[in-house]
């Protein structure tokens, strides 16, 4: 004799199925809530285009940090951008089942699994101890090269679903192969490879470690790439730790222009992508 | 056009792509190398240091060993954590779910994989914390307290709030890998168990989960080769104490990661051996994470392969 029947056996199971499945959606719920509670009050233009208050009074804002970020991730987005695409190239038309091209893309695979913080050390160890000055140049250095691996896996498989059968045109008609490549295949695969970058550009506008040893913090304008510069990351971080709460509410703030802006570009990417690949 | 002149753009470019390909080989050479040569002072210094349990930058001494327990330990039970986590909603989402719950359960996925480390520590520092510390550690305490493990007293920021906040991170690493491997069973196999009278779950207990275990057990240690790197959350809500698992094993006492003691000391470091001491720390999270992603890679290459061959 069964101890439960088979069917209240299948209840039980789908009440734990749903517990477990609400363990996840809820704490996603509550950041994005939090985030918006806290960060609502501090919003306004000030917040935005002002620099911060001196420590300890009140107001300012954080523009130098926005400023900051873009400039930083506009960089890291010139070296990694192309890098990224011209490897993805590579793996997917020149050296696609070659021992050669397997040997990159192992390399790739394990550069996306190397921890952000370990990138920014080596950053800082080619850049910030032989100069021995913090610098903006490292920071890109290494955002840069975590945007590789996503921009060149993205750019390989767009170029992969194109059909063989238009390269093969091509070379009928006698096109050079660097311009089947780049005229045929990689305008067929744009999408994706634009898709990719935008992608890449999400992620390292989240990416605070490598930051915080190569850019480390200012409480100006930036005036270089070659100085130290705010992020919003960085100052996010500091500003939370800080324990003074006019700065943590002001973290709060931060917090929520970079989600909202993080969200932004992975919802547009997400639709816009399935709107031209989806059919429908 | 010329033909000479088609034939130099045509080997240039080619030459353009490989060389931009070993642009970034060199980078990751690189990595290795420079952490490395900066790591030499203190191997040199001494070579088992890093080994030590004492970690006291006032008189030199560097010993890196209770923050790479304390990242093996946080990740571990992370993981403990998010396994049961991500494996049910993997099942309630491929054979449970209704359509529009389905959509709304990957735009949550998504969206958890999206949000930036430090938003999650900032959440778990303010929010989190206090809660743990009253609602979680405070009545264990009172209770269990005696047991070394679950012993007091209750800061809030702990060994356990980092793994609970990890836990977050890593569960939409899992569950889309979990939920790609279910959905592609074989359909001929769950309708057999259907037809034999099987309710929902007998066909995922006995179908499903083994026919994607090697799979899901790749994409754990995946989610597992993520925790060890996670820097920005664990060091905010970690409190970063440098004495454990050694003056308390508690998993309510405040511990360091690698990722941690890098995070909160490497910017004000002044001291040449301090600096090579937390590179050589950084250095041997690169070995360990590496080792635990090319693992799981090597698993994940088995089951394509599998996959080619059926």
């Amino acid at each position: 004799m069964r101890l439960i029947s088979r069917r209240s056996k299948e209840k039980l199971i789908i009440a734990a199925l749903v517990a477990l499945t609400g363990a996840a959606v809820i704490p996603l719920l509550w950041i994005v809530a939090s985030i918006v509670w806290n960060g609502v009050s501090v919003m306004s233009i000030e917040f935005l285009t002002s620099l911060p208050a001196p420590f300890g009074s009140t107001g300012g804002g954080i523009g130098n940090a926005i400023v900051g970020t873009l400039i930083i991730n506009l960089f890291a987005s010139g070296l990694g951008i192309p890098l990224g695409i011209l490897t993805g190239i590579y793996l997917s038309e020149y050296a696609y089942d070659s021992k050669m091209g397997s040997a990159v893309r192992t390399v790739v695979e394990s550069l996306s699994g190397v921890p952000s913080i370990v990138i920014g050390l080596f950053a800082f160890t080619l850049i910030v101890l032989t100069f021995r000055h913090y610098t903006g140049i490292a920071a890109t250095l290494a955002l840069g090269i975590m945007m590789i691996p996503l921009v060149a896996k993205a750019t390989e498989e767009s170029m992969r679903v194109v059909s063989n059968d238009l390269r093969e045109a091509g070379m009928a008609l006698g096109i050079p192969k660097y311009n089947i490549t780049t005229r045929i295949v990689l305008s067929m695969a744009k999408g994706g490879v634009i898709s990719g970058a935008l992608l890449a550009f999400a992620r390292i506008s989240g990416e605070t470690a490598p930051l915080l040893f190569t850019a480390l913090f200012s409480f100006y304008w930036p005036t270089g790439i070659n100085q130290p510069i705010a992020t919003l990351q960085v100052l996010i971080y500091n500003y939370a730790i800080s324990g003074f709460a006019d700065w943590v509410a002001k973290a709060w703030g931060a917090s929520l222009l970079l989600v909202l802006v993080v969200i932004a570009i992975n919802v547009a990417v997400r639709t816009l992508g399935r709107k031209k690949y989806g059919g429908a | 056009m010329n033909k000479k002149s088609i034939f130099f753009k045509d080997s240039a470019f080619k030459y353009l792509v490989g060389g931009a390909s070993m642009v970034v080989v060199g980078f990751f050479a690189m990595i290795f190398v420079m952490l490395a040569i900066r790591s030499y002072p203190s191997i040199v210094n001494d070579p088992l240091m890093v080994f030590g349990s004492t970690w006291d930058v006032n008189s030199g001494i560097f010993g890196g060993l209770p923050a790479i327990m304390g990242t093996l330990a946080s990740s571990a039970i992370a993981v403990a954590f998010a396994i049961p986590i991500s494996l049910g909603m993997s099942v309630f989402f491929t054979e449970y779910a209704p359509r529009r719950v389905r959509a709304a359960l990957s735009v949550v996925i998504d969206i958890m994989a999206t949000i930036p480390s430090v938003i999650f520590g900032i959440w778990g520092l303010w929010i989190i914390a206090p809660l743990v510390k009253n609602y979680v550690q405070e009545p264990i305490i009172g209770s269990i307290g005696f047991i070394p493990l679950f012993s007091g007293p209750a800061y809030g920021l702990s060994l356990f709030l980092a793994s609970l906040v990890l836990t977050f991170m890593i569960v939409p690493i899992i569950s889309s890998l979990t939920i790609s491997l279910l959905s592609s069973t074989p359909a001929e196999l769950r309708e057999a168990m259907i037809s034999l009278g099987a309710t929902r779950w007998e066909v995922v207990r006995h179908v499903a989960l083994p026919f994607s275990k090697l799979g899901i057990f790749a994409a754990i240690i995946l989610a597992l080769g993520r925790a060890l790197g996670e820097t920005m959350a664990v060091t905010m809500v970690i409190g970063n104490s440098f004495m454990w698992p050694f003056s308390s094993v508690s998993l309510f006492s405040p511990a360091s990661t690698i990722t941690s003691k890098i995070a909160s000391e490497l910017y004000e470091a002044v001291d040449m051996l301090h600096v090579s001491s937390l590179i050589e720390l950084g250095l041997i999270l690169l070995v360990i994470t590496l080792t635990v992603n090319f693992s799981a890679r090597l698993i994940i290459t088995r089951i394509s392969r599998r996959g080619a061959t059926q």
